[in-house]
């Protein structure tokens, strides 16, 4: 893997932190260059929630090739040797083309458990129960799935923690980071090393300070969407992206609003996972906002959908009964090109998984299609405009609530 | 008036292998049509059901009618239209599901009278509102609404069936308001008594209707008694016209039926086993949920060359099943695969006159100590396939009854 940062703020004086680059996965894996910022998509056991492979076609390539996955997801079964001996996650995935990003959480099923955390290794609530995870575990983890880029094991903690807990995190943090660089086999290269400090501006810098002394291939930030507020955010996010190399890809864990992603796109992250489509998804919203945010005049929005908050529909909503009209004229993916509201509609009501299987086909598409907006803005030195007026339009919209409800 | 063309390519003795035209289909008989309930097969996208040869689903009228309604998928286009499916549709009366669904469901001359499983209400299913309803879907082929008793169940209520699913067949053929756009078939009742499916069988071919279901099978009947009703319809229903076996989804006893001459099968099995962790594979049913399969590296069925076998271990599905949707999906996908197959190994070696080879290695797969059971045994003899290689040289009566090769 090899990461290059092709414009700054230097560049473009419209982009303040912003930046875009490219990632060369290289041999092993998806082998075409992947432009930042990134969505990973989101797994649960190595596969989007409901789509297989053949599934993932009408996705645009090549950012469809970047996915997050868990290796808790994986502490049941199958065992660490029967995934060593298929070949690894791609290999049992069927996704030998495919470029896997790994943190250990994954904000659905594995959560870190800081309370049960201890100098030993961190914990985890997952679907079998609560697991305490030692660096040596999680190498292991590691060794098996042969990801492509991973982040060392974190000790993750909310916004609400003391300042004695906060500091231990980011102590154990570093610690667990060169004991992942000890027992690591590839020797750093596709190693990305682990920042947390929670609302603590000091002791954010100091966790990046440290990570950035290591051998590592790029940063992994944790500790967000763990209880901070959403004011408090930029501050963190920017003494971490100052205190690291500008050289090396920067990773970040938590954001997941459309947002939540602009702040950490604002403050220089180059790769963002995010639950929100699953919980979409599964609540039976569509994402509809438009994509061509630069050329939008926020205030001159039709806000023509009802039942909406005017970036997604809930196609539950029996307005959708008989619209015959995709999801979003032109969207280019399976759902759209093939399939009605009213008929998704009609899916929700009574509970077919097919529902969630074109919901989230749907959704993926339009964030994908989100980040590729923010690359193109970022490209003609205009992130900051493009910012500014997706915000707006989300607040020109809360003012006409009551026409949007 | 019709709307289908049924050409038979091959024969082997009773058996034969068609080209079914449909309005919306070139179907190649034997088939197996999976259940699609209410607009979509669970758990499988369109392009997947094609991908894997799919050429026909089956949706519940009475479902459909409750949600979304008859009313909007006529405004829709139809069912094709909304969900979107550019093959062929089969749709049932409706009447079976209440019968079996609700228990609170009597059948009276009129029809299947029920209560609302939505406001509690008293409500009527005439033969006349099940073909409009079936009109309103749009279906390709669409059901006789018919009297639908257990087959266990013996006695006069068999008999009175029978006659009043008769006299529903014209009513159904009154009410039909697009006989050139869909086919309507009927449906053979009359338990298992020979006389009672003679009379019914040559009261529907007097209708000439464009296709015969075999019905009240498949409802808990021992197997000697199913295969027999089925041997029986097949050899007096019409040479030109397509046999439907209603509710048969096993795989054994879809290649007996097809052997007897039987054209078209349908079964929620395939799906169902797979949301339980089952996987159908040519030696049987193989259980994804066991632990053993934790750590076996094989595809669930080496020989299968669907998207499933070819990217995913039993290990990998095993971690899935029953806990994960990904894990229904995968499996619905390669029961289904498996299911296409099998109606396109039947078509094809008929076609290519080698049915009776076919049907020896299935069975020789199915069951490789030679234990087939007595009545496939039996079955195959009317049939005239020679399966006396597939069967161990003594019968073993303390696990039932099997077939002794001569
Ligand atoms: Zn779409
Ligand atoms: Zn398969």
């Amino acid at each position: 893997m090899r990461f290059a940062v092709s414009s700054s703020s230097k560049a473009c004086s419209g982009n303040g932190r912003a930046r875009a680059g490219v990632l060369y996965p290289g041999s092993g894996g998806a082998s075409a260059s992947i432009e930042t910022p990134s969505l990973l998509i989101s797994t649960r056991k190595g596969l989007p929630t409901f789509m297989s492979r053949d599934l993932m076609a009408s996705l645009p390539l090549p950012h469809s090739r970047l996915l997050h996955v868990s290796p808790l997801n994986f502490v049941e079964c199958p065992s660490m040797k029967t995934i060593s001996s298929i070949g690894g996650l791609h290999q049992m995935l069927g996704l030998q083309d495919f470029f896997f990003v790994a943190s250990a959480r994954d904000s659905v099923q594995s959560l870190p458990e800081s309370g049960a955390t201890n100098k030993l290794g961190a914990s985890f609530e997952t679907p079998s129960g609560r697991r305490l995870v030692k660096p040596s575990d999680y190498m292991e983890m590691i060794c098996s799935l042969k990801p492509n880029l991973w982040a060392s094991l974190a000790d993750e903690v909310p916004a609400w923690v003391s300042e004695k807990r906060n500091k231990a995190s980011v102590d154990r943090t570093i610690r667990w980071l060169d004991d992942c660089l000890s027992l690591d086999e590839a020797g750093g290269t596709s190693i990305l090393g682990s920042i947390v400090g929670g609302s603590n501006i000091e002791e954010r810098k100091r966790c990046a300070i440290e990570a950035a002394m290591r051998n590592v291939s790029g940063f992994w930030i944790g500790g967000f969407g763990q209880g901070e507020s959403m004011e408090e955010r930029p501050a963190l996010l920017n003494i971490v992206t100052d205190s690291l190399p500008k050289e090396k890809l920067r990773y970040v864990s938590g954001l997941a609003l459309p947002e939540e992603v602009l702040q950490g796109v604002a403050a220089g992250i180059d790769l963002f996972d995010s639950t929100y489509i699953y919980h979409l998804t599964l609540g039976g919203f569509a994402l509809i906002f438009p994509l061509d945010i630069l050329e939008n005049n926020s205030a001159n929005q039709q806000h023509s959908d009802i039942g909406s908050d005017c970036t997604k529909i809930n196609l539950r909503a029996t307005i959708y009964r008989k619209d015959t009209s995709p999801i979003v004229d032109n969207c280019t993916c399976f759902t759209c090109k093939n399939h009605t509201r009213a008929y998704i509609n009609h899916l929700l009501n009574v509970h077919e998984m097919l529902a969630q299987i074109l919901l989230e086909i749907h959704n993926t598409r339009h964030y994908m299609g989100f980040f590729q907006s923010i690359r193109e803005a970022i490209k003609c030195g205009k992130f900051d405009t493009f910012r500014q007026n997706f915000i707006d339009g989300r607040r020109a919209h809360i003012t006409s609530a009551a026409v949007c409800l | 008036m019709m709307a289908l063309r049924f050409e038979v390519l091959g024969r082997f003795n009773r058996a034969r292998a068609a080209r079914l035209t449909l309005p919306h289909f070139v179907c190649q008989t034997p088939l197996f049509m999976p259940v699609g309930t209410q607009g979509t097969i669970k758990g499988l996208t369109n392009d997947q059901l094609e991908d894997i040869g799919c050429q026909i689903i089956l949706g519940n009228t009475y479902h459909l009618a409750l949600r979304p309604g008859a009313e909007l998928i006529d405004d829709m286009g139809g069912l094709h239209k909304f969900m979107n499916w550019k093959r062929a549709l089969l749709t049932d009366s409706g009447g079976f599901q209440m019968v079996s669904l609700l228990h609170l469901a009597d059948i009276t001359e009129n029809g299947v009278t029920f209560q609302s499983p939505v406001d509690g209400k008293p409500m009527l299913l005439t033969p006349e509102e099940s073909i409009q309803i079936q009109n309103k879907i749009g279906a390709d082929i669409i059901m006789a609404l018919d009297d639908v008793v257990k087959t266990t169940i013996t006695g006069p209520r068999i008999e009175e069936a029978m006659y009043r699913t008769l006299r529903w067949i014209d009513r159904c053929i009154a009410a039909h308001q697009k006989p050139g756009t869909q086919n309507l078939f009927g449906i053979v009742q009359g338990g298992l008594d020979p006389t009672l499916r003679d009379i019914c069988v040559r009261g529907l071919v007097d209708r000439n209707l464009p296709g015969y279901a075999i019905g009240g099978l498949a409802g808990g009947e021992d197997k000697d008694s199913f295969w027999r009703v089925v041997a029986q319809c097949t050899a007096a229903l019409p040479e030109d016209k397509p046999r439907y076996v209603m509710g048969v989804g096993y795989p054994l006893d879809i290649v007996v039926c097809s052997a007897l001459g039987a054209d078209m099968y349908d079964c929620v099995y395939p799906t169902r086993t797979a949301r339980f962790g089952s996987a159908l594979v040519p030696e049987g049913v193989l259980k994804l949920t066991h632990q053993v399969m934790s750590s076996d590296e094989r595809p669930i069925d080496p020989t299968c060359t669907c998207m499933v076998c070819k990217n995913y271990t039993r290990a990998y599905i095993h971690c899935l099943v029953t806990k994960d949707a990904m894990g229904s999906q995968l499996l619905s996908y390669h029961n289904l695969s498996y299911m296409m197959r099998l109606s396109k190994d039947l078509h094809m070696s008929i076609v290519e006159g080698r049915f009776p080879e076919f049907v020896q290695e299935f069975l020789r797969v199915q069951f490789p100590k030679g234990n087939v059971p007595e009545w496939v045994c039996n079955a195959m003899e009317v049939a005239g396939i020679d399966i006396s290689s597939c069967c161990a040289p003594f019968s073993t009566s303390s696990e039932g009854q099997f077939c002794k090769s001569t």
